[in-house]
């Protein structure tokens, strides 16, 4: 054995290493590639940027983590976002306040949630067969207020949240950051999380260990309903109106996120904090493209080789342990 | 009977495999000769089913050679290794569930023309496979609605279909009742007959020392002996294969059973569920072991998960007098009942999951501290205190509990479910795939679970242990208790003929 593979297996010895190696790399390439070109890049401020852009994939991610962690997948969070953005909407032009019309959107969204996953466990349909289906009545509902038209959202509390800082750090980059906190001890150190996990890793052997696995599922829906409302919070007060098209396609950068971050498809195997680095890194790419004006036909093209770039990466450094 | 040569066809010297620092094999031999079939007998984590990847890929020795027909032999890969004339027949089935049995038989290598496949070649073909190999299904069949025994037979011929020179057998009969594993032996007979060399690996002692005509036996990595069968005998070979004899091999009660005059935990009566059971009525007390013995098909496995929570049985279940009626699992663990499943690896562990994770998988709740919080010192100290009792052998509670040995991951289980301090447990098949090493373990866990009060209900389908382990017996034929009686004395013969029901 040579000198140099010693090293790397050395290297590929340290768990954390070797879960968020290849995200981690993949990264730092990115930001080398964009900032050489552009000097801009790198300023704090454009940090910022990236992450106000990332926020509303960071925080729908959050929630679809949970999802595929299980197992499922969930194709309805863009349309919950658009739906979550109508519903606050409509709460304000009904004369409701700031803090009802959020508990409302959130209800909103955990019902919506919910009923993916009564419909999933209960009537035992495939998640994605549920979710491509209510994907399309949850999108088709936002314009049921409007006939189609957009709403206008003019509460200030609501469009302070998309445009004010506190601490020196805007406050959808501070929401960001709790939810992930909570949603990576949940995850990682609640009984709960333990559930998911186990759920997710083998479905049957969980069921006869007492884990009540449609009543789980049921809850892990609801909680991708609530994360995807929030992110349906964040955008509208960023946009400072409800769009019917608003989030569309977006459940497919949330699950791009999810598995850049190393959650497995198969289930049982993934973390908030790959979720958090592939949000990241789907951020870099869109804003450093932004950056130097690249046509958008070519963003979709370059995103597309740097996920599969990315997994490749992962999945390679997960194997080398054999 | 032609006698063929007695130059070895496959010749394994001296073969070591490492990964890193771990050693799989030390040092192996073993010399197959034709038309003789060879048994490799050795305990689960021996290092056979490392010496079977070497043998059909993907792995490369280490040191050592091997030699097919006296010329160095290291295929990638088993379609590689069959093209050499090397044929292996997984335990874990490798069927397509969804085609055919005939696609499955000739699968990677159908009767085609241009890559377009002919269905009535095909049909052709398998089914004159399935004849000559004496099989009892239809080749149309989806392997799907076949039995799982069945599907081993089915297995068994995908491995035959091209002539092979070796054909290496991994435990074919784990899954077979007696009359298919005839059916096995008369196809190993035949291939025998044609000079095809049988590498054979079971656990089955007394088949072992039926159909073998050479046993070699292999521990912890490396050769031990290579006897003929004639020159052997059960008790001798144990002692080869576990380094130590083992006089008796169930474990004497460490207390006197509960006598008759003690309360039962667990009573059922007159408990029925419509096409799985009719009328079953059976009780347990504490520190007693019940065995629960019926062919396949008797009702046995309905009856026990009624017992834990799974489906809406009629009649009454009572717990300490008091009538109970679970809804789900979860209600069966709340109440004390843990169940030991048949098949770990789907309804026992989360393979790719930790030693740890898998042993606190039950008793999660229990070792939380407030709010839903989990405590990771805790569970740590939980589950290395069950890896101590249980003596489960691994590297560390960090280890993927899938790459454990058999008898190890069996342990893992029974682990997760003492981590719930359980009244009355639950065995479904306990030692099914086990070595005798830990099979023994697995017993000795028994008595002493017993002896600190356990009620148990053990099911198994090797009579053997049954008869040796259990104070009563339960025995189920035709989804009916056909008789209740004291285990002391009697004769596997008595029981067998209430399974099969000559006593109506």
């Amino acid at each position: 054995m040579t000198n140099s593979t010693e090293t790397k297996q050395a290297l590929l010895a340290s768990p954390l290493i070797r879960q968020y190696g290849g995200i981690v790399i993949s990264l730092i390439i990115l930001c080398v590639v964009f900032s050489s070109i552009s000097p801009r890049f790198l300023a704090f401020n454009n940090f910022m940027n990236i992450m106000q852009q990332v926020a509303v994939i960071a925080v729908a991610a959050y929630g679809m983590t949970y999802v595929i962690l299980l197992g499922d997948i969930d194709l309805s969070v863009g349309s919950i976002i658009a739906v979550a953005g109508m519903v606050a909407a409509q709460a304000f032009a009904m004369g409701f306040g700031f803090v009802p019309t959020v508990l409302i959107t959130l209800a909103a969204g955990a019902i919506m949630g919910g009923l993916n996953g009564v419909l999933s466990a209960k009537l035992m349909l495939p998640s994605f067969i549920v979710t491509v289906a209510t994907m399309g009545i949850y999108r088709g509902a936002v314009s049921l207020p409007t006939n189609g038209a957009p709403a206008s959202i003019e509460n200030e509390t609501w469009l302070a949240i998309g445009s004010e800082s506190w601490l020196g750090l805007p406050i959808i980059i501070w929401i960001v950051i709790a939810l992930f906190a909570i949603n990576h001890i949940v995850l990682s150190r609640t009984i709960f999380g333990r559930r998911a996990y186990l759920a997710g890793g083998n479905r049957e052997a969980a069921i006869y260990s007492g884990i009540r696995v449609d009543r789980l599922k049921i809850i892990i829906f609801m909680i991708s309903g609530v994360m995807a409302a929030v992110s349906g919070i964040l955008l509208s007060s960023r946009l400072s109106s409800a769009q019917t098209n608003a989030g569309m396609g977006y459940e497919l950068d949330a699950i791009a996120a999810v598995v850049l971050g190393g959650t497995s498809l198969a289930g049982g195997v993934g973390t908030m904090v790959g979720t958090i680095l592939g949000a990241l890194i789907i951020g870099v790419i869109n804003n450093g493209m932004n950056m130097l004006a690249v046509p958008y036909f070519y963003q979709l093209i370059f995103k597309g080789i740097v996920i599969l770039f990315a997994v490749w990466l992962d999945v390679r450094s997960k194997s080398m342990r054999t | 009977m032609t006698v063929w040569p007695n130059d070895p066809v496959l010749e394994i010297k001296d073969v070591a495999k490492t990964f890193g620092p771990v050693t799989a094999l030390k040092r192996m031999n073993l010399s197959v000769r034709p038309g003789r079939m060879h048994t490799l007998l050795g305990e689960n984590g021996a290092g056979k089913s490392t010496l079977m990847k070497i043998l059909v890929g993907p792995f490369q020795p280490t040191s050592g050679a091997i030699t097919l027909h006296g010329k160095p032999y290291a295929p990638k890969n088993p379609i590689e290794a069959k093209a050499l004339g090397l044929s292996i027949v997984f335990q874990e089935l490798s069927l397509c569930r969804n085609l055919s049995v005939a696609e499955n038989i000739l699968a990677t290598h159908e009767p085609n023309k241009f890559g377009f496949i002919r269905d009535r070649d095909l049909n052709a073909q398998s089914a004159q496979i399935v004849s000559e190999l004496g099989l009892p299904v239809n080749v149309r069949t989806k392997v799907g609605d076949l039995s799982i025994a069945q599907r081993q037979l089915v297995e068994i011929a995908k491995g035959l279909s091209r002539p092979a020179d070796v054909v290496i057998l991994d435990e074919p009969t784990s899954s077979l009742s007696d009359s298919e594993a005839e059916i096995l032996f008369t196809i190993i007979g035949r291939l025998k007959a044609k000079g095809t060399a049988i590498i054979y690996i079971s656990h089955r002692m007394e088949e072992i020392m039926r159909i073998s005509d050479d046993i070699t036996v292999i521990r912890d990595g490396s050769f031990v002996a290579t006897t003929e069968k004639q020159n052997t005998s059960i008790e001798g070979l144990i002692a080869l294969m576990v380094g130590r004899e083992m006089k008796d091999i169930y474990p004497p009660r460490l207390v006197e059973r509960p006598s008759s005059a003690v309360k039962p935990v667990l009573s059922v009566e007159n408990l029925s569920e419509t096409n799985k059971f009719d009328n079953v009525t059976l009780d347990i007390r504490p520190g007693e072991v019940v065995g629960l013995f019926g062919l396949i098909g008797s009702g046995r496995s309905d009856v026990m998960k009624a017992l834990f929570g799974f489906g809406q049985p009629r009649g009454t279940i009572r717990l300490n007098g008091e009538p109970v009626h679970f809804r789900s699992p979860a209600d069966a663990i709340r109440n004390g009942i843990a169940f030991v499943t048949e098949n770990r690896k789907e309804e026992g562990l989360v393979l790719q999951h930790s030693v740890e994770r898998n042993i606190n998988m039950v008793a999660l709740s229990r070792l939380a501290g407030g709010f839903g919080f989990t405590r990771p010192a805790r569970e740590r100290a939980s589950a290395k205190a069950e890896v101590l009792r249980l003596a489960i052998k691994t590297a560390s509670i960090e280890t993927p509990a899938g790459s454990l040995s058999g008898g190890n991951q069996q342990k893992i289980v029974i682990a997760k479910w003492l981590q719930t301090q359980p009244k009355i447990l639950i065995l479904d098949e306990p030692t099914r795939g086990v070595d005798v090493g830990a099979k023994f373990e697995i017993y000795r866990i028994i008595r002493e679970l017993a002896a600190a009060g356990t009620a148990i209900l053990m099911v198994s389908s090797e009579l053997p242990e049954v008869l040796g382990l259990s104070d009563r017996l339960v025995i189920m034929h035709n989804k009916r208790v056909a008789k209740t009686l004291d285990a002391q004395g009697v004769s596997p013969e008595t029981v067998m003929t209430y399974a099969a029901g000559m006593h109506q």
